[in-house]
């Protein structure tokens, strides 16, 4: 025996390596979860490890202040060496963090993964995608700029809202009455040591489930899970068709989290960092709060939900899809996996699919907000200016002045909050213009007291003749020439 | 160990590791059982400082908003509607710019003042004002309110917040502090 050997050799007898590798990487699992579909968990895990890496960097710089924060994030952007590279992996690390959690989610609920007896691997999960999306919440804060401000402000506004315990909860969030003196180092501790040590503890769990219960073995059609039968069955599936994860199943992993890598890097060095987008200043009032992509959804469902459903949403929804993401293996804890033979379940993940995504897209373009500066720097197309009287001309630069355009676009620009007006004249008659006008109403102001009855006049005469293509004046029903 | 372990075979079947002492060794138990309710006592005594600490603002809950001038009343032109400044009197030396509050001064007519918080009633984003218009904006959600503050569009649930206010020695002075939100309006 070689002396190497022997070295190797005591130092496994000392350390119980091979013991330790056996139950763990080693381990056997069914042959065919060696499978593209099952690349997505190991594909996280790499993600946080990138979050835990390039984090740790960030703060040997970051200064958790309100006061320096912004000139800390400047510095690692222009000054420091690579810091603007870090803090675009970090950024990047999240992106990719929560889109392929989402695909692994995914993965795990249409193939029945979730089932007896991993309930509690995937309640587990459920709490990891909860404590990602805090830390989403945390670092957009921590990238201290006017969104962080304005994003707080929003997070305080929705806190406020909580039913009696309202006040408390808004000043439990900011560590303070407004956003100062503390409010930043809360979130600096929350993102930076708090959630990531429960991350840890619950990845540890969710490895140690995977390890004890086993990775789920493709699902076969018409092959159903019965709390009697399956552990047998699992146990004969490793017999049969197991194979040590490491090295017979781990190939795919291996290039998926390789590409993986690859991606956030480059990305991180096409795209660069993101922000800090504006100095923290809340006396800088021209701006327009965004939350990060994460969040644009709700963002988005707050402008469109009607008043009286707002705080039934707010807290009730989360409830609610808590619950049945918890509840989940639960009520469905036996019977198919496949998704071949689970339509309602292809079905679930389509629909919220498309529903977040909608609501994202919404929430980017964002729609219902007027176009502060419209009025001032998008002029009326000139074809809507030639051969017009002198009263429809004044009547066009009311219209502009007056800022109607900031909600109303006329050539495809300006506010998407109100009808465009190229047709109006089709759609409404004089009086019904006047009376919109003057009296507002579907979600228009009342323009009544700030417009004189002469400019009334003469705005309404020029929304006449935005009829294009000759196209026929609206009418009223009691209109003569309608009731012939 | 070619085999995965499955820890819990079947749990109906109930093989749980036995904790119990196989002996009597009543000493050793009657030991573990002081060593236990001592570190629970020790807990206690531990948990107390800690969850006092962190709930600290609950424990020592004073009104934090205060009169700050806004500046003399020249600065505020009858009939026109300004933005005005205010440092937060609720501050730390690390706070820089962030202290700095802007609100929306009113000056309906003679001493007839409106100050209104500059947060969107809705979820808190920053209100524009525009004088042609006579009308605040909200860039977020598309929160519309009148000059008076009232609510005239979009989905906010009520009019903008307003500070308390005062005229002395020809300054115009608010009460202020506190993010304003539904819960705390200011």
């Amino acid at each position: 025996m070689n002396t190497a050997r022997k070295i190797a050799l005591w130092l496994d007898d000392r350390l119980h390596l091979t013991a330790l590798f056996t139950a763990t990487a080693g381990h056997e699992v069914p042959a065919n979860s060696g499978s593209w579909f099952y690349v997505f968990g190991s594909g996280t895990l790499l993600c946080f490890v990138i979050q835990v890496i390039t984090g740790a960097c960030l703060a040997f710089v970051y200064i958790p202040s309100t006061n320096e924060a912004y000139t800390s994030l400047e510095y690692l952007n222009h000054a420091q060496f690579l810091g603007w590279y870090l803090r675009a992996v970090h950024v990047w690390g999240s992106n990719f963090m929560v889109a392929i959690m989402t695909m692994h989610m995914i993965q795990v609920f249409l193939f029945g993964a979730y089932k007896y007896p991993r309930e509690l691997t995937w309640v587990s999960g459920v709490f990891l995608l909860l404590f990602t999306l805090g830390m989403a919440f945390t670092g957009q804060v921590l990238r201290f700029d006017q969104d962080a401000y304005w994003g707080l402000s929003i997070g305080a506004s929705i806190t406020g809202r909580i039913p009696l315990i309202g006040a408390q909860m808004v000043h439990l969030l900011l560590a303070g009455p407004i956003i100062a003196g503390e409010t930043l180092s809360r979130f600096f501790t929350f993102h930076v040591f708090l959630i990531p040590g429960l991350i840890i503890a619950l990845i540890s769990m969710h490895l140690r489930l995977v390890l004890t219960k086993g990775i789920n073995e493709y699902p076969k059609p018409g092959d159903k899970v019965r709390r009697e039968t399956y552990d047998a069955k699992y146990k004969e599936i490793i017999k049969t068709q197991g194979v040590p994860f490491v090295p017979d199943a781990i190939g795919k992993d291996l290039i998926f989290s390789g590409l993986l890598l690859i991606a956030i890097l480059t990305c991180a060095a096409i795209f660069g960092p993101k922000g800090p987008l504006g100095v923290p200043d809340p006396t800088i009032v021209d701006t327009s709060p965004r939350p990060d992509f994460y969040f644009l959804s709700i963002f988005a469902a707050l402008a469109l939900l009607p008043a009286w459903m707002e705080v039934l949403i707010l807290f009730g929804a989360p409830l609610v899809v808590l619950s049945l993401l918890l509840g989940l293996p639960f009520f469905d804890n036996t019977g198919e996996k496949s998704a071949r033979t689970r339509p309602v379940a292809v079905l679930i993940v389509i629909v919220t699919v498309l529903v977040l995504g909608v609501l994202t897209y919404m929430g980017e373009t964002s729609p219902w907000s007027p176009h502060m500066t419209a009025w001032s720097e998008n002029p009326i197309p000139v074809a809507y200016l030639r051969h017009r009287t002198p009263l429809q001309l004044r009547g066009a630069a009311f219209l502009q002045n007056k800022q109607c355009r900031n909600c109303h676009a006329l050539g495809g620009v300006g506010g998407e909050r109100g009808p465009a007006l190229d047709d109006v004249a089709t759609r409404l008659t004089a009086d019904e213009m006047v009376r919109q006008i003057i009296q507002g109403g579907g979600n228009m102001p009342a323009y009544g007291k700030k417009l004189s009855p002469a400019e009334v006049e003469a705005i309404v005469s020029f929304m006449q003749t935005l009829r294009p293509n000759y196209r026929p004046a609206a009418l009223v029903s009691t209109n003569p020439e309608i009731r012939k | 160990m070619s085999e995965p372990r499955h820890e819990s075979e079947s749990y109906e079947s109930g093989e749980l590791v036995n904790i119990e002492p196989t002996a009597t060794p009543t000493r050793r138990l009657w030991l573990a059982w002081v060593g236990s309710g001592l570190n629970a006592i020790a807990g206690l005594l531990f948990a107390i400082p800690l969850v006092g600490f962190v709930f600290s603002s609950f424990v020592t809950r004073r009104d934090p908003r205060a009169w700050i001038s806004l500046g003399p009343l020249e600065n505020f032109p009858e009939k026109q509607t300004r933005l005005a400044t205010y440092r937060n009197p609720f501050t730390r030396p690390w706070d820089g710019q962030t202290a700095n509050i802007p609100c929306w001064v009113r000056h309906a007519d003679g001493n007839q003042f409106q100050v209104f918080a500059i947060n969107c009633t809705h979820l808190g984003c920053p209100v524009r004002w525009f004088s042609e218009s006579g009308l605040f904006m909200c860039p977020c959600h598309g929160g519309v309110y009148y000059e008076d503050g009232s609510r005239a569009a979009g989905p906010p649930p009520r009019g903008l917040y307003q500070y308390d206010y005062k005229v002395e020695n020809g300054q115009l002075w608010v009460k202020g502090g506190q993010m304003p939100t539904l819960a705390n309006p200011v």
